[in-house]
């Protein structure tokens, strides 16, 4: 078993190693830019002249790292929470779709488990669907959504959400039909020497067992969750959220936005999966399961 | 009569499969009368676990009859006549022993202290008082099949179906066990049916002995034991002991061909 310190030096490392990568692949593009910026001047410029210039540009074509810091720093420390500039804002519209989603994908989910599991009709009928609705580009329906809703008079959060819905309760249906039916062929015959109703079976046996199924689907499930959101801020005319700045960042060449708000629903999304982790952890400890130390 | 706990006649039960019929059981007549401890053993495919589980209603049978307590299958399981005890200790992970030992008491609505009662009843009966509060990781696989027992105890069967419960275990440990479901029998005073496929266990155990034999499962010879009651382990090495083994296998080498 490896001990937190001993995690670290290798994930510095990484990290350490993609941003050297990440300021020479700055200089790499920029450096064109910087060049006709010379030779126009008439005057040719020596490389560690080019240098500051491609690290300090208004809109480049890859900003360097300390660029989207400044960014972010500037967008949420020194902006007030409710103003349209400030990222937190935007993080925060798309986090509030994201969760709706999220939940509404994760009762869908599981409700459609329940039905498979429980009656044949529902098995035969509808996980083809299911895994038919995974197979139309997100894309291609998200504007569909938001368009048919705006003309039945509902519009904001729950547009998106429903998109952030339509792709998160997927996992779960998969995961969770798997789940319930996990329970192996004695534990089931044990229920039915009891005489135990269905009820009692799904309660008792199928749900416990289905635990594990359930976290490790919800952890895919929330990363969709977001992606649903921001897809579903495309269409709606970049007003917020950060769907939003990366489709006004794409508008107006602002690369640095763009970059900011990518690693802000980056970071967004690692938080996410971490709280489901973590409460997988803590159910399963509830559960009397001795957790190994999972590595993800 | 009236003191039969099972009852089967010419009871077939045929399994339709892609190769086409296999004959589980046939024409099977056989009484077990309340208080026996009766042993099933052959060879599998010989259709002893599928006997037990016909009279659990796990199974149809497809021919005959058979009636527990004067029920239908279908009847008994339904006025939870029997506890069953399965191969692999079947203990709900996530639940701790003495809320394993408890769960049938949940699903029967037994109230919180009567079931309470029982649970540590059932728990000393088996020697794992002490135990209630672990889970079943945490114990060895003797007493996780211990717990599966008392699982079976808690509530009010009078007929105890075991399919071949100490069948994973080490020698060590089933010659203690072995003992210890003697005591058991002994103090509850229950009809055990047993399914094992080894014949000292068999014979130590039963006070009754069916032998059956493969293609189709039937029966092959009904041995009533002659040993006392009170058995200590070394009664294995009585002349009395090694002759029913020997009967024993002889039923099992007249049934079954090993040149098939």
């Amino acid at each position: 078993m490896m001990s937190e310190r001993g995690k670290i030096l290798p994930v510095l490392t990484v990290l350490a190693a993609l941003l050297a990568l990440w300021y020479a692949g700055a200089v790499w593009m920029n450096a064109p830019f910087e060049r006709d910026k010379a030779e126009r001047a008439g005057k040719t410029i020596s490389f560690s002249q080019l240098v500051p210039g491609t690290m300090a540009q208004d809109r480049p074509v890859l900003p360097a790292p300390h660029q989207v810091v400044q960014e972010i720093y500037k967008t949420t420390v020194q902006k007030k929470i409710t103003s349209k500039r400030s990222l937190i804002y935007h993080s925060w519209i798309t986090l509030s779709a994201t969760l709706l989603g999220f939940l509404l994908g994760t009762v869908l989910g599981i409700a459609l488990a329940i039905g498979i599991v429980h009656n044949r009709a529902m098995d035969k009928s509808v996980l083809p669907w299911v895994i038919t609705s995974q197979t139309i580009p997100i894309l291609a329906i998200a504007p569909m959504i938001i368009v048919v809703l705006n003309a039945v008079g509902i519009s904001g959060l729950l547009p998106k959400a429903l998109i952030s819905t339509y792709l998160s309760f997927f996992p779960v249906v998969v995961g969770m039909v798997k789940g319930l039916r996990s329970p192996d062929q004695a534990q089931l015959d044990l229920m039915y020497t009891y005489n135990a109703t269905r009820a009692q079976t799904f309660w008792k046996l199928r749900w416990p067992s289905s635990m594990p199924y359930l976290f490790t689907s919800l952890k895919v499930a929330v990363a969709i969750s977001l992606v649903g959101a921001i897809v579903g801020e495309l269409p709606t005319g970049a007003v917020a959220g950060l769907g939003a700045r990366l489709l006004a960042g794409s508008y107006y060449g602002q690369t640095i936005q763009i970059w900011s708000a990518l690693i802000m629903a980056a970071t967004l999304a690692a938080i996410l999966v971490m709280l489901v982790g973590l409460a997988h952890t803590y159910v399963l400890k509830r559960m009397g399961q001795h957790v190994e130390r999972r590595t993800a | 009569m009236t003191d039969a706990v099972v009852s089967a006649r010419d009871l077939s039960l045929t399994f339709e499969t892609n190769d086409g019929p296999v004959h589980a059981l046939s024409d099977v007549n056989l009484t077990v009368d309340k208080g026996e401890f009766v042993s099933f053993i052959g060879p599998s495919g010989c259709g002893k676990t599928t006997f037990l589980r016909v009279i659990a209603d796990l199974e149809r049978p497809t021919g005959g009859e058979i009636s527990i307590n004067g029920m239908s299958p279908d009847e008994a399981r339904k006025a939870r006549a029997y506890g069953y005890v399965f191969q692999a200790a079947s203990l709900y992970p996530w639940r701790t022993i003495e809320k394993n030992v408890g769960l049938p008491l949940e699903i029967m609505g037994y109230d919180a202290a009567d079931a309470r009662e029982r649970i540590s009843r059932t728990l000393e009966l088996v020697s794992l008082t002490g135990f209630e509060k672990k889970y079943p990781w945490q114990l060895s696989g003797g007493m996780q099949q211990r717990a599966s027992i008392a699982r079976a105890l808690a509530f009010d069967a009078d007929l105890l179906l075991m399919d071949e419960p100490f069948g994973a275990l080490d020698e060590i440990v089933r010659d203690h066990l072995n003992e210890q479901l003697l005591a058991l029998w002994e103090a509850t005073n229950k009809t055990i049916c047993f399914v094992t496929h080894s014949i000292p266990e068999a014979v130590y155990l039963s006070t009754k002995i069916v032998v059956m034999s493969p293609r189709p499962g039937r029966v092959t010879d009904v041995i009533e034991s002659t040993l006392p009651k009170e058995r200590p382990l070394e009664v294995r090495e009585t002349p009395e002991f090694l002759k029913i083994a020997h009967r024993v296998r002889e039923g099992l080498r007249a049934g079954h061909s090993y040149d098939e």
